[in-house]
């Protein structure tokens, strides 16, 4: 199965792998969410949705639902 | 010789941008709106070195050139016409240190428009926190531009920034990069086609729907035939466009930009682990929430019994002062009356207006949005639905204007539907007097009664506004993207002269732009309550002394009699009895019918109008509250304001729409008819049929 920003948990850390440009509006590519980057799992909210995320050194908070579309690869 | 410069200041949300427009300004700034759309225009004049004048306009926060709302529409309208009056003549990208990696994509946007470009980097203050340092010169050199390193909130660097702005003929219009790499072939085809026009505006011109003036329209209309490629295609240039920007802005800043993390001082994690915490966050809104509504409930009632008692003086010491005559009667019953009726609500807009600055400046009510998101989706709404709901607490017009920022139509759509159920604060001065009227004043485990029953109205309102949300999102098929980005900035301490400037602005706009239709009402009203066509009305003294003669009357008491059989008469009495039998079974008379049809303007008026009607032919000092007291039902006797058709009058006002402004600001946003009208037949229908019920029970 591949790991996608939804599979994060607390604190973690990850490569963005892919990014599926159908599903991820242009806002948050432009906000830094490209493949290359860097990813950290800041926060969830109850239910784990949405999650409170740094991509890139920009703070931001999307739903589950997009983040099921970013590919990750876990770095420790 | 003195000369006029074009500035616009650009930037990201959360950068301090408007901080920066405000320091620059001061108070020399004015708000309106860009012309046929409700976006927020901000502009103002500063004072340059040499005697040359600035005219600043600071444009909606956007994080790029590709727009994707109403606001960030207005930027790039502006930059791309160059017919435009406000066409900059430099352009002011305001960053911010902590985030410059992000700010400068859309700085390397701009250059390539060719436009002279200036770097602001704003809150050098916290470089030392997160143990940030910039080789200016290099970055400098890198990015082709000046840049003003500088705190507004220090207040440092900000005469440098003019000094700039003044030089502003020496900044380089060359672009940092070439973006036309991300396909040569497509890019070159375009150039050899429009040799004349700027290839990054032909590339934005192609991804957008841009809404030109109409000399570049025409220029640019053969464009379509080069929209050979398919949306998704496009959108994966624009991938291949940002990525590009982001290697070269990378590579600027890996030199220009040292960050020693351990130097960094993380107060965003600590504050974040308890606002954001899954029980506390919520404990610490609903907190938030409490002492908002105990300002605007509690703390403003000083002021605004003040303002009451003034104005009531006022127009004593008019009437007194003043020769007799109608003008004399238009100032003290129409026109001061109707002023008090405005001012009074002055203390709690602000108050309202306050607390939304505070948590807006300080970076909280991204983490409320962030905690609501899944609750509200629940009900069709987004977590970016909390502010208008909160807002609307205020008024309902600002409230739908901050929907804008919700992605997903569909959940803007719902709610802007559902946000004038919120108990806006024209509504209060409604419950209040009502409230006092028909609620004992007797407490309960130490909570008074006439306090329970104001939260209970706020939460009617609420929980009207979430189960028509539900409903509506059950029944809309409206398939719409419905994603969500919300940028958490860092907290910061919200600046005083942010927040003033923002309670002064909004307080104004409410009290100049309401303010117009109460007073106009209220004269139009005193108008038709002092005036009424034939006999009954022009010889109301001979009739009623003649049916009043076998009883010994003072003349207090026979003045009354005709002041009330005037009214009765009179153009406005006439209305109010034809839609008696509509609203009879309600529990109203005619008086409160008119007051019904006044608040169509605004339902503030309604105390107005009962303050006008009521004062018409009425020389006491009497409050407003004890004359509606006297009141008698005509048809079923005792007090007309009781417990049941006060009830049935508090539920008509916290359901029923009854505001021309927000209908005609959701016929706005919506860009329908269809909307603003669903509102109102199905708003006021409800209220009809719970008012006609309660009454009926209650009676």
């Amino acid at each position: 199965m591949q790991l996608t920003l939804a599979h994060l948990k607390r604190g973690e850390k990850a490569i963005i792998t892919d990014v599926s440009s159908v599903h991820i509006p242009l806002k948050l590519l432009e906000m830094g969410c490209l493949p290359g980057n860097d990813v950290m799992l800041v926060q969830l909210a109850p239910f784990a949705d949405p999650m409170y995320l740094n991509i890139n050194g920009s703070y931001v908070a999307i739903r589950k639902e997009t983040a099921m579309h970013i590919l990750i690869e876990k770095i420790e | 010789m003195s000369k006029q410069i074009n500035v616009a200041l650009i930037g990201n949300p959360n950068t301090g941008k408007t901080s920066v427009f405000n320091a620059l300004t001061g108070l020399n700034q004015k708000v309106g709106n860009y012309p046929g759309i409700t976006v927020e225009k901000k502009e103002g004049i500063c004072k340059l070195p040499r005697g040359v004048k600035a005219h600043i306009i600071d444009l909606p926060g956007t994080y790029s050139l590709n727009a994707s709302s109403l606001d960030e529409n207005v930027v790039i309208e502006l930059l791309l016409n160059k017919n435009d009056k406000d066409f900059p003549d430099v352009a002011v990208v305001v960053s911010d240190v902590e985030n410059l990696k992000r700010n400068l994509l859309l700085f390397t946007q701009i250059k390539d428009l060719e436009i002279p470009t200036l770097l602001v980097i704003n809150m050098a203050d916290r470089m030392k926190y997160k143990g940030i340092s910039l080789d200016i010169d290099y970055l400098e050199e890198q990015l082709n531009t000046k840049i003003a390193l500088i705190s507004t909130r220090k207040k440092e660097g900000i005469e440098n920034l003019k000094q700039l702005i003044t030089n502003y003929k020496d900044l380089s219009t060359d672009p940092c990069l070439n973006a036309s790499e991300i396909d040569i072939d497509y890019f070159n085809k375009l150039r050899q086609a429009f040799p004349n026009q700027l290839l990054y505006k032909l590339w934005l011109v192609i991804t957008q729907d841009v809404n030109f003036g109409k000399t570049n329209r025409q220029e640019i209309d053969a464009i379509n035939s080069f929209k050979t490629k398919s949306d998704s295609d496009l959108k994966r240039l624009q991938q291949k466009e940002t990525i590009k920007r982001y290697q070269f802005i990378n590579n600027a800043l890996k030199k220009g930009q040292t960050i020693d993390v351990l130097q960094a001082k993380d107060l965003r994690s600590r504050f974040d682990r308890i606002l954001t915490h899954k029980v506390w966050g919520y404990a610490i809104f609903l907190c938030i929430l409490l002492l908002i509504f105990q300002a605007i409930y509690d703390w403003s009632s000083v002021p605004m019994d003040f303002i009451d008692s003034s104005f009531a003086a006022l127009s004593e010491w008019v009437k007194d002062a003043m020769p007799e005559g109608a003008f004399t009667d238009l100032l003290a019953e129409g026109i001061i009356p109707g002023l008090g009726g405005i001012v009074i609500f002055i203390p709690q807009i602000a108050f309202l207006f306050l607390f939304i600055a505070i948590l807006e400046e300080s970076g909280y009510m991204s983490r409320v949005v962030f905690l609501m998101d899944r609750i509200m989706r629940r009900f069709g709404l987004s977590g970016k639905s909390v502010v208008p709901l909160i807002s609307g607490t205020a008024c309902a017009i600002p409230a739908i204007m901050a929907t804008r920022n919700i992605e997903s139509w569909k959940e803007r759509l719902i709610t802007i539907l559902v946000t004038p159920f919120t108990t806006c604060s024209a509504r209060l001065p409604v419950y209040l007097i009502i409230i006092s009227l028909v609620i004992p004043e007797d407490r309960f485990f130490g909570l008074s009664y006439q306090a329970l029953t104001l939260m209970l109205l706020y939460l009617l309102g609420f929980g009207a506004a979430i189960v028509s949300a539900y409903i509506l999102d059950k029944i809309l098929k409206i398939k719409s993207k419905t994603y969500f980005v919300v940028e958490m900035p860092n907290y910061k301490l919200p600046l005083f002269k942010n927040v003033a400037l923002t309670v002064i602005e909004k307080t104004k706009s409410f009290v100049f732009g309401a303010g117009k239709i109460i007073l106009a009402i209220s004269i139009v009203l005193w108008f038709l309550a002092s005036y009424g066509p034939g006999e009954n009305f022009n010889n109301a003294e001979e009739i009623v002394s003649k049916a009043y003669a076998s009883q010994n009357l003072t003349a207090d008491e026979l003045d009354h009699k005709i002041g009330s059989h005037k009214l009765e008469h009179s153009f406005i009495g006439i209305t109010g009895r034809a839609i008696e039998p509509a609203i009879r079974p309600l529990g109203y008379d005619w008086k409160i019918g008119i007051a019904l049809i006044s608040s169509f303007a605004a339902r503030e008026v309604f105390v107005g109008t009962l303050a006008t009607i009521y004062s018409v032919g009425n020389d006491d000092e009497d409050t407003i509250k004890n004359r509606m007291a006297g009141e008698v039902n005509p048809i079923l006797g005792g007090p007309l304001f009781n417990f049941a058709s006060g009830i049935s009058l508090l539920l008509f006002y916290a359901f029923a729409m009854q505001c021309m402004g927000t209908l005609a600001i959701v016929k706005r946003e919506t860009n329908s008819w269809k909307w603003p009208i669903l509102q109102l037949v199905t708003m006021t229908g409800f209220a009809y049929v719970v008012a006609l019920i309660a009454f009926q029970i209650l009676k």
